[in-house]
């Protein structure tokens, strides 16, 4: 089943000289269950894909499709739905809030959804636990490590009854053990039936992808194959 | 790698026979580094002789002849460990040259043949990471071996990005200083690297 699907999606900033192309005609489907990368270098339009595709901006042509249910045919209400409820985001600065603990940032989305606030507070404990975080939960953002508050952004964006999860740079600057347990998260979360975008310019990170997609001037350039098996990689040498 | 050296580590943790030795090492080593088996005997014949192990007097040739270390066999295998592998430049790196002769061919995209080799060492490493993932949590040296490849792969991505960046820049620069913009950029950049000398060759 697809759970995201972009079609002919295209976006300009600006008008006349400063007209900017940052995407052009961008068709893209992910299944349910797999985890896609964006690679490209700065200014490719690897991060206005991700804001398009989560409905956080509107693409200038073009459609966006979240499970199957066109973003343009929505109201401002039903998007705002959907994207506290379906779509969850990881942001390069985590984008944590300040003035709460790891446990209430976790369970926000759940408790801005109307679920009760003791029932939210528990499911963003759990969440924690799962992370390695449970004795970090009452504390503050400022009180957490750079890997500890990726780990609660990531948390907070898988909560609940996620279709998609969209993360820019999620291992911003985290060394490279941190970085590989956000994507082994983010494989998790793939596993239990939850697609995933990430845009990485980091070929490691993109490497935890079933596909990788290689934008160029705003155009998917290429994209990798099928992934073999590794039996490949492990015949004898000589 | 030095099968050697492998023994003798494996020899520092205590006498063992010689199957002993042969199946331990193939564990450690796992898939990732595959040995013709039969060079374990002879390299405990070898070592022996150079004073390294010692072996029990009264057993026969074969899998249960016991060895253990000797005091020099201790001092080279630190001396070993701590001896820096070469990690010299190879003469010439063909990815480097493929895409210094492509800069030079006025019919070729050059960044088209920097994202086929790009596309080919990303799916090297998505192959390496799902070894990675699919190993026991406690496989500490399988995941060892896999980050140096995974690290390896990465820096020749990073130099294809980098080699697509400056490509780039210096097109622009081309662009702005009047020449023509839709020329090859050899073609209009004088000042880009050309293969006058050996690259990668030490001086």
């Amino acid at each position: 089943m697809t759970a995201l699907e972009l079609q002919g999606v295209s976006k300009v900033y600006g008008q006349g000289p400063t007209e900017v192309q940052a995407l052009r005609g961008i068709n893209l489907s992910v299944k349910v269950g797999t985890l896609v990368a964006v690679m490209g270098p700065s200014g490719s339009g690897k991060s206005t894909l991700l804001t398009i595709a989560g409905g956080l901006e509107e693409p200038t042509s073009g459609e966006v499709l979240v499970d199957g249910t066109a973003l343009s045919t929505m109201s401002r209400n039903a998007k705002a739905r959907l994207r506290r409820r379906s779509i969850g985001y990881v942001f390069q600065d985590y984008n944590l809030l300040a003035g709460l603990t790891a446990a209430e940032n976790v369970a926000l989305p759940l408790e801005l959804d109307g679920v009760g606030a003791r029932a939210a507070r528990d499911a963003g404990l759990k969440a924690l636990e799962e992370l390695g975080l449970a004795d970090r939960a009452s504390r503050f953002p400022d009180e957490l490590s750079g890997g500890e508050r990726q780990r609660v952004a990531i948390a907070r964006a898988v909560i609940g009854d996620r279709r998609l999860v969209l993360a820019d740079e999620p291992s911003g600057a985290l060394d490279s053990v941190h970085a590989e347990q956000v994507m082994r998260m983010m494989r998790t979360a793939c596993g239990r039936g939850v697609a995933g975008v990430v845009v990485t310019h980091d070929a490691q990170l993109a490497s935890w992808a079933d596909r990788v997609i290689f934008l160029r001037d705003g155009r998917m350039a290429d994209q990798t194959s099928p992934l073999q098996g590794p039996e490949s990689l492990l015949a004898p040498s000589q | 790698m030095s099968v050697p050296h492998a023994l003798l580590a494996l020899l520092s943790e205590g006498p063992k026979y010689g199957l002993q030795l042969r199946q331990e090492f193939e564990a450690r080593t796992g898939e990732v580094w595959p040995l013709n088996v039969g060079q374990v005997y002879t390299t405990l014949q070898r070592l022996e002789r150079d004073g390294l192990v010692e072996s029990d007097d009264t057993g026969q040739d074969g899998p249960q002849k016991g060895f253990r270390i000797t005091a020099r066999g201790e001092k080279e295998l630190a001396g070993w460990l701590r001896t820096p592998p070469d990690l010299s430049s190879p003469p010439r790196d063909e990815l480097v040259i493929k895409v210094l002769v492509a800069l030079r061919m006025p019919d070729t995209d050059v960044h088209e043949v920097i994202q086929v080799h790009r596309r080919y060492v990303v799916e090297l490493m998505q192959q390496w990471t799902r070894i990675k993932e699919d190993a026991a949590p406690g496989d500490v040296s399988l995941g060892l071996a896999v980050d140096a490849e995974l690290f390896r792969l990465d820096a020749v991505a990073r130099w294809l990005d980098a080699a697509d960046g400056r490509l780039t820049r210096a097109l622009a620069d081309a662009e702005i200083a009047g020449l023509a913009p839709d020329s090859q950029p050899a073609a209009v950049i004088p000042a880009l690297p050309r293969p006058r000398r050996r690259l990668g060759v030490r001086r």
